[in-house]
């Protein structure tokens, strides 16, 4: 009886997995963090990439696109599973949809190694981007240190006392936390909390004990949202303010805080009140299809999109060719919706960074405007530690 | 239900096929099945070594996966620190998941019944929380590490790691039926049945259960240890509870108290596992798009069936035997 | 290290123990009197703040969403009692765990279904801010009504068992389930009864805590297991064990979190204290559960005399 099971388990198996022969097809694995806490920026990220699939009918070059879609829920064995799967039974020809660094760092060396690319969405690392760059590795969103200069210098000339860090436990935490220290002059203590974690009462008794002048966050998604009720219920919103990077500031955050971050301040290297033809192309039909103004999250997913659909075009489809498709993507031949967009010799971006203010639009719709920009073209501290091989 | 020579040929031939696995796959282009395949030998090393204390000697464990971690952790701390030849990794590994489960049994056995369950479950979560913490060990993000060696291998390779683990699972099932016809194991058995009974007759039950007890956890460590080889990677998850949860579940679905439970049921729960993620049924997706992402949906529903209506688990729809778990 | 943070951490540590009371009155009367251990109570507390959740969004009002959740989630426990888990009261414990379990895996996956993986639940505008208990401390008005809700509940369910029929059954039933039977009256309604109320105490605990931690698939699980070690401490079939044990865990956890990484700050180099501390903190509970289960198997207040 094991023998008969044993042998349709095998049929099963080996049936299961034909691969589909026929059209030209660019395999896109896209694994992501789509639940938990901080699942509306997953969300964020895939609608900006779906969006500019829905636009040229599902076709990223010339190719038809096969987008495969995981999640991993925020726990790391699954994510391994989940990407052990794509690259060795579905055999994708590019990786992307990380959100958290936390989450695709321990899967990068396996994903490298089969030399398949990845193209990380949101945040860099900074291993990643000095002595282990990677030819197959493009991070399409932003060095985890690129919003925090921008911050730290505003607030060094606002002489505070003292100040707290909050962050989110993780590389993604502690080097936007780096960031900001190489820059601010002052006075800080720190703290990280649990990635995933959404009460903070003991966090918030600790910040009430120390009394600071003012205090940074980078608390992404619902840990945000999160923080801040919290933290307006407890009171401490009038006596410390609240500055942070364009994280927890960005429109999925704001839907649901609303009047809490009014007047706050938060850095980003992108608004939707960019002006330049791609964005506006952008926000528009973003507003069309979804009905709610995008977030950084969802303009990064378009990028990531409009990339691939160059690198694609630009080797006529022709995926095997590893080398030339590397080129194709280092060009990054595309309007992005940031205006200026390049990539460094690390594959981080270079891009510029804004000031924005959380406001009341003529709507009535709480949001951000864009109020300055603050760095000019910024590139990450540690692209001249990367060796990138020709 | 089959005579001697009918559960010998059936024996034989499930070997031939599972030693032919490997090169069938790999001429079929599917190597993925083949690291699928191991992790199911893996988990029945770990789901049998649970299936000797659960099934033979009445203890229900629910930390048991705590050893699977102990293993798993100890071979990475190792292997991190230079040492990379299995030759010293996996009995360390052993060791100390026996020195850990020396620890335990020593405080849980004091206690019977729904408290045994709990205590046990107690002491896994520590481990859990402890793994978590260990941020130089990559604390919860967990840690990549490379392979361990064995000298005249490349356990690099998905197929040479399949067959170490094929010869692996084989010596614990030899094992473990070795011991049941012992007369420890018979002891053992008499104990699960009526412990009071033994007292009376003059055994030292504590010290047998206590064997018992470390024994299952050492050959849980060596299933973690090969585990953290097989993943190249080790994760505070592998011990939570519900981790514990998962591999009960193989033994009752494999069939409690059955020699080979503990196989059958990871190669199924496994199985299921991914079977149910990969299948594509298209009517399915048109209703579900995201229909693979509940594939514990399925889980829950077999394993709940398996419990209400099947509990002697999938060797036990096959043969007569089967042993009924007291308390 | 202030006065302020030792009373804030106190004031959290109770609002979090009444919480774990809501969950661990339902647990150990079911435990105790119907001798089985349910981990979907868990789940029972998801669906209470899902529902709770969606009523909200609809309806607008949070009581409203709050009392329709208590009374949908203990008519699901009971539908569930009476198709499913009566029959598990025989079986032995590893039966009812991987039942039980198995029912955690498909309520998780159908929520998922049904909501996906998360619901947004806020609190009512008029609780939404600080209440300043004195000049320093302004502490969450919202969390300060969790507490007394809490203490409301264990005054009446302290009525209910004690000053009335149906509570006089549950007393007989928990000490010694056998009398109970042979006592008469209808013993199958009594259970279901039982197993409603657990799961209408469990489904208010998910609906006043959600809008402070998450919904989302798989908040039962986290709870669940704290609930456990509290009927553990407390002693099997005893609500006062739960009360007593619930506030005794909710404390220790809570201030544990704050203090413990504080003072192994100031006892020790600080990159040991940081990886120490907090796994110091998580493991406190489950030491202090090994150590009452070494010396007092039975609990603090064991319901049991037979």
């Amino acid at each position: 009886m094991r023998k008969l099971r044993l042998a349709l388990a095998c049929l099963a198996f080996t049936s299961a997995c034909s691969p589909a022969v026929g059209e030209e097809v660019v395999k896109i694995g896209y694994a992501s963090t789509l639940s938990g806490p901080t699942a509306a920026i997953g969300g964020d990220i895939k609608d900006g990439f779906d969006l500019f699939l829905k636009m040229k009918d599902g076709q990223l070059g010339n190719l038809k696109a096969e987008v495969i879609v995981t999640d991993n829920g925020l726990k790391v064995d699954a994510e391994k599973q989940n990407i052990n799967r794509l690259l060795k039974r579905e055999k994708v020809d590019f990786l992307t949809g990380g959100v958290f660094g936390a989450m695709y760092m321990p899967v990068l060396p396996e994903i490298l190694g089969s030399e398949t690319f990845y193209l990380a969405p949101n945040s860099g690392l900074k291993d990643y981007a000095g002595a282990k760059c990677s030819p197959y590795l493009f991070t399409v969103g932003f060095q985890n240190e690129d919003h925090s200069p921008g911050m730290a210098k505003y607030m060094n000339d606002s002489n505070f006392e003292s100040i707290y860090l909050v962050a989110a436990a993780g590389p993604g935490g502690r080097e936007v936390l780096d960031g900001f220290k190489r820059h601010y002059k002052g006075a800080y203590e720190e703290m990280f909390t649990k990635l995933g974690q959404v009460d903070y009462a003991a966090e918030i008794a600790t910040i009430r004990a120390a009394s600071p002048d003012a205090i940074f966050t980078f608390l992404p998604g619902g840990m945000g949202i999160n923080f801040m009720k919290q933290y307006v219920g407890a009171g401490l919103n009038k006596d410390i303010p609240v500055y942070m990077p364009g994280y927890n500031a960005d429109e999925d955050s704001l839907r649901s805080l609303e009047d809490v971050l009014l007047g706050t301040l938060n850095t980003s290297h992108w608004g939707h009140d960019l002006d330049n033809p791609a964005n506006k192309y952008f926000v528009d039909a973003f507003k069309t299809e979804y009905g709610r103004i995008p977030s950084m999250y969802a303009a990064q997913g378009y990028d990531v999109a409009q990339l691939i659909d160059s690198a694609v075009r630009a080797v006529n489809g022709n995926l095997s060719d590893k080398a030339a498709v590397r080129k194709a993507l280092e060009a990054a031949d595309f309007e992005s919706v940031r205006g200026y967009f390049q990539f460094n010799k690390n594959h981080m971006p270079i891009h510029d960074i804004y000031m924005r203010e959380v406001f009341t639009n003529d709507a009535g719709v709480v949001t951000n405007r864009t109020i300055a920009k603050v760095v000019e073209k910024q590139q990450d501290p540690f692209v001249n530690e990367c060796k990138m091989p020709d | 239900m089959f005579n001697q020579p009918g559960r010998a040929i059936c024996l034989l031939v499930v070997v031939a096929l599972a030693i032919l696995f490997p090169p069938l796959m790999q001429w079929g282009g599917n190597e993925y099945f083949i690291g699928i395949a191991s992790r199911m030998l893996i988990y029945g090393i770990a789901a049998t070594s649970l299936n000797f204390i659960l099934g033979y000697g009445g203890m229900v464990s629910f930390g048991h996966a705590a050893f699977l971690g102990v293993g798993a952790y100890t071979a990475a701390i190792l292997v991190e620190s230079g040492w990379s030849s299995a030759l010293i990794v996996w009995p360390l590994a052993m060791l100390l998941a026996a020195a850990i489960a020396l620890l335990i049994a020593l405080v849980s056995l004091r206690t019977t019944g729904v408290y045994f369950i709990m205590i046990t479950l107690a002491f896994a979560q520590m481990l859990y929380y402890i793994a978590v913490s260990m941020n130089a060990y990559g604390g919860e993000e967990g840690l990549n590490i490379p392979r361990v060696t064995i000298p005249g291998l490349d356990l690099e390779s998905d197929t040479q790691l399949y067959y170490v683990a094929f010869v692996l699972v084989c010596s614990v099932i030899y094992l473990l039926h070795r011991v049941i016809n012992s007369r420890f194991g018979r002891v053992l058995t008499a104990i699960s049945e009526n412990e009071a009974r033994m007292q009376a007759l003059g055994y030292k039950t504590m010290h047998f259960k206590l064997v018992a007890f470390v024994l299952a956890g050492a050959v849980a460590g060596i299933a973690g240890a090969l585990l953290a080889t097989q993943n190249s990677f080790v994760n505070p998850s592998i011990m939570h509870w519900t981790s514990s949860g998962l591999l009960l579940f193989m033994v009752i679905l494999g069939g409690v108290g059955n020699k080979y439970g503990g196989l059958i049921g990871a190669i199924v729960f496994l199985g299921l596992e991914d079977f149910a993620v990969n299948i594509r049924i298209d009517w399915l997706a048109d209703l579900y798009p995201n229909y693979s992402q509940h594939s514990l949906l399925l889980v829950g529903l077999v394993l709940l069936t398996v419990v209400m209506f099947a509990p002697h688990g999938i060797a036990g729809l096959f043969s007569k035997g089967g042993r009924r778990v007291s308390h | 290290m202030t006065v302020t943070l030792i009373l804030e951490q106190a004031l959290n540590g109770l609002q979090f123990g009444l919480m774990l009371f809501l969950l661990a009155a339902g647990l150990t009367l079911v435990f105790g009197i119907m001798g089985m251990i349910n981990l979907a109570h868990g789940s029972l507390y998801m669906l209470g703040a899902f529902i709770a959740a969606t009523i909200a969004s609809l309806s607008g009002s949070f009581w409203l969403a709050i009392g329709l959740s208590v009374l949908i989630t203990a008519a699901v426990g009971m539908v569930l009692e009476m198709s499913l888990l009566r029959a598990l009261y025989t079986r032995d414990h590893l039966s009812q765990v991987l039942a039980t379990f198995a029912l955690v895996l498909i309520i998780n996956e159908v929520v998922r279904l049904v909501w996906g993986t998360d619901a947004s639940l806020f609190p009512p505008q008029s609780l939404a801010g600080p209440v300043e208990l004195y000049s320093g401390l302004s502490y969450s008005a919202y969390r300060l009504a969790i507490i007394v809700l809490g203490l409301v509940v264990a005054c009446g369910l302290y009525l209910l068992i004690a000053k009335t029929r149906f509570g006089m059954r549950l007393r007989a039933g928990a000490s010694n389930r056998t009398m109970a039977h042979m006592m008469g009256g209808d013993v199958s309604r009594l259970f279901t009864l039982v197993f409603g109320l657990g799961a209408g105490l469990a489904a208010l605990a998910g609906a006043a805590l959600g809008p402070i931690l998450a919904v989302q698939v798989g908040m039962g699980e986290s709870i669940l297991i704290l609930t456990f070690v509290v009927i553990v401490i407390g002693g099997i079939g005893s609500i006062r064990g739960a009360l007593i044990g619930a506030i005794l865990v909710g404390m220790v956890d809570t201030m544990g979190r704050v203090f413990i990484p504080m003072f192994l700050r100031l006892t020790m180099p600080s990159n040991y204290a940081s990886d120490l501390g907090p796994a110091l903190a998580s493991i406190v509970i489950y030491v202090l559960m090994a150590a009452v289960l070494y010396w007092r198997p039975q609990g603090l207040f064991p319901a049991r005399s037979g």
